[in-house]
């Protein structure tokens, strides 16, 4: 096996991957931290600390950010990097461009944090970078972009494998998502305020189009193309249906684009334009579940490895729970349910169960594949990546129950009325109310944030016995083989 | 055409998989994106509504500065629990001066689109410093450091933006009789760009929103844009029959 690796070494750019790897890791516990700091804010408001810097409202897309952008998104570079070098046999294009995208990157959610914290936000829901990091974004884009097709051009194999289609899709849309929902005009080229071009209701939609095209693409697309590719070869399966994944991408790249609207149910936008998105996202359900579907019969005929190996119990935790939020997406586009859910913090337990759930965990399943076999040794402790499952999976259920049930009060106590038909509860008795199940919630993120602090020291070990494994050889008995 | 398909076609050549998958993606956008800048719907004009003035478009700074559409939304809509609670369901011309929109996603705290007038000045400024001296069980932050002096240095290049966006801010004369004929000839001195500075101030110490007629405080503004927020249309003089083709 280290003589296969050794070459694979050479014949892949692993420098990169690992760059980002490393840093998926390190954004998910600074993002996951900052997240159980302001839920705790939100059960216990003296946190705050009268402080404008980590105040609810400028912490709160430093959390966001920090997640979906420097978690995600490095996970993303590292395993597209991965498995477009390993499925097209070639080594990256432009590796100097890849280069730039690291540090790019990186900048990026530096430079976005410490704007929010000191009072710049274009006031738009992850799309809070003001703009000269949003120019800065699309140049790491491109640069992604030229590499990533660059490499696809390169290839050693006729056919382009399906994980890249969904890799190559997300590259596309969150290149015009970016572009479109970040119009801008700014006061002036030395001020980093900046006011958006589209204003009321056709803000409104077009910020909903990226809003939840995000979810689409930057969080599902991408971490199908990854599922599409670790969990077949964690198994050591063939996918289960190739004609399923073809169905299960066009549909996907499709309906995804439509389903924005349904954020803005029963809001000044036309009705049209929100039946519309509800329409698009009940469809949605079907090309979500047959990717579903597809992902987990991979595993038939290998089902014994659910009981041994931590790593296989992630990535099928992941697609169950990536089907569970699809199906409670839909649910909750419906316009009565909707009325109900919307402005809750439904909606909050709704995305972390996408997150957390699926998001996170098909990361982490990745992440403990491939982290071995860049630096050539086995993950130092088995037994820590099985903790980590399980305070994460205890975590993820905490949150979402904690938000269900927070949710569905808030809801039902809003639209209360008494016998007199007057409204049964004053705004702020919901507040109270809620304390509880904030308390509950910041409690789930505080045991997902523990079990991804055991995968950072997990990681760093592996590391660690990798670098000393170098420097006591030469002699090839020391790798691990 | 499609006889001879073959996916593998697609499959093949990075090309025709880039341009079919860049179809795919931009049909919805195009379709639900595209008419809203041309239906009257989402177009137009409602009387009453204005753009804000120097004082409440910095205020509308700080409130997103703060971040807070994280908790408070300014979208009412169509229920009879909100009607009671909140007031009128929103129109969307009522934001159409609104450069980004606010409409939000979450009400940790209550809706503020018709928070305008509903509270006195002192009640706001009570409550900003420290909410819970008001609202005991609240959860939201105290912003304290809003009592300190507001920058009005660029506010005439912050209207200068918002008028590249179409906000109709007057720049030159033209534009400001073109804003008496609009707005009437108060409003219309509120937007005109070379004398922003001087209004905001004008409008602070009228104000008094912060209780301090000596200088002019973040609080100020903030307090300002919260007091105008919902008040522009006037529900009294409309009639139901007229509001069906907004909704």
């Amino acid at each position: 096996m280290s003589a296969a690796s050794m070459e694979a070494n050479e014949q892949y750019n692993y420098d990169i991957i690992k760059k980002f790897a490393v840093m998926a890791v390190f954004w998910a516990v600074i993002g996951m931290f900052v997240g159980v700091y302001i839920a705790s804010e939100l059960a216990w408001p003296f946190l705050n600390f009268d402080s404008p810097y980590i105040s609810f409202g400028r912490f709160r897309p430093v959390h966001t950010g920090g997640v979906i952008f420097g978690f995600g998104g490095s996970a993303l570079f590292a395993t597209s990097y991965y498995v477009v070098q390993r499925t097209c046999q070639t080594k990256l294009f432009a590796p100097g461009l890849a280069t730039f995208t690291f540090w790019g990157w990186q900048a990026i959610i530096v430079l976005a944090a410490l704007s929010y914290v000191t009072g710049y936000s274009q006031g738009r829901e992850y799309a809070e970078m003001e703009w000269p990091i949003d120019l800065l974004i699309l140049f790491v884009w491109v640069a992604y972009m030229i590499v990533y097709i660059g490499t696809l051009m390169l290839r050693k194999q006729p056919h382009i494998y399906v994980a890249n289609w969904f890799y190559l899709s997300f590259i596309l849309a969150t290149a015009l998502l970016h572009t479109f929902n970040n119009i801008a005009v700014p006061v002036d080229l030395f001020t980093l305020k900046s006011y958006s071009l589209f204003s009321g209701a056709q803000d409104a939609m077009t910020q909903w189009w990226y809003g939840h095209n995000a979810v689409g693409f930057f969080l599902t697309a991408a971490f199908l193309g990854m599922m599409y590719y670790f969990v077949p070869k964690h198994a050591g399966r063939p996918v289960y249906s190739y004609r399923l994944s073809i169905v299960h991408f066009w549909a996907l790249s499709f309906m995804y684009m439509w389903v924005g609207t349904h954020h803005l149910h029963w809001t000044a936008l036309p009705d049209w334009a929100s039946t519309l998105g509800a329409t698009f996202s009940i469809m949605l359900l079907l090309p979500s579940w047959g990717g579903m579907i597809n992902g987990i019969m991979t595993l038939s005929g290998a089902w014994d490895k659910l009981r041994t190996d931590p790593i296989m119990r992630f990535m099928i935790v992941a697609l169950s729970f990536y089907g569970m939020s699809t199906f409670e997406g839909p649910l909750m586009s419906l316009k009565d349910v909707n009325a109900l859910s919307h402005y809750t913090d439904w909606t909050v337990g709704h995305v972390h169960s996408g997150a957390l759930g699926w998001v996170a965990m098909i990361s982490f399943g990745s992440l403990y594949h491939m982290i071995p076999r860049l630096w050539n040794t086995p993950m130092y402790s088995v037994k820590l990546i099985n903790a980590h499952f399980w305070l994460a999976t205890i975590g993820v259920l905490l949150y979402i129950t904690a938000m269900w049930i927070s949710g569905i009060s808030q809801g039902l106590m809003w639209r209360a009325f008494d016998d007199f038909g007057n409204l049964q509860y004053s705004f702020v008795e919901s507040v109270a109310a809620m304390h509880p199940f904030y308390a509950m919630r910041a409690i789930g993120g505080m045991f997902y944030l523990t079990g991804m602090c055991l995968m950072a020291y997990n990681v760093y070990m592996t590391i660690r016995q990798a670098a000393q494994a170098t420097e006591t050889a030469g002699a090839p008995a020391a790798a691990t083989a | 055409m499609f006889k001879n398909f073959k996916h593998e076609k697609v499959e093949t050549n990075a090309g025709v998989l880039l341009v079919f998958t860049m179809l795919a993606i931009s049909a919805g956008g195009l379709v639900e994106i595209a008419p809203l800048f041309f239906i009257k719907d989402t177009t137009e004009q409602v009387d009453g509504v204005r753009p804000y003035t120097p004082l409440e478009s910095r205020g509308r700074d700080i409130y997103i500065r703060e971040g807070c559409y994280t908790c408070h939304s300014q979208m009412i809509r169509p229920f009879r629990d909100e009607q009671l609670r909140y007031g009128h369901y929103s129109l969307a011309a009522e934001s159409k001066y609104d450069h980004p929109f606010q409409w939000g996603s979450k009400r940790t705290g209550p809706d503020l689109a018709r928070v305008g007038g509903k509270y006195s000045n002192e009640w706001h400024v009570q409550h900003l410093i420290k909410p819970t001296s008001v609202v005991p069980e609240s959860v939201m932050p105290n912003y304290p450091w809003l009592m300190t002096p507001l920058d009005t240095a660029d506010v005439a290049d912050r209207l200068r933006a918002l008028r590249i966006t179409g906000v109709p801010y007057s720049a030159n004369d033209a534009e400001y009789q073109r804003n008496v004929k609009q707005f009437g000839e108060a409003v219309a001195k509120t937007l005109h760009i070379p004398d922003a500075q001087k209004m905001l101030v004008a409008q602070a110490q009228e104000g008094n929103f912060d209780g301090d007629r000596a200088s002019v405080s973040e609080m100020d503004a903030l307090v300002a844009y919260l007091q105008v927020l919902g008040t522009m249309v006037d529900f009294s003089k409309v009639k139901p029959e007229d509001l069906v083709k907004y909704r």
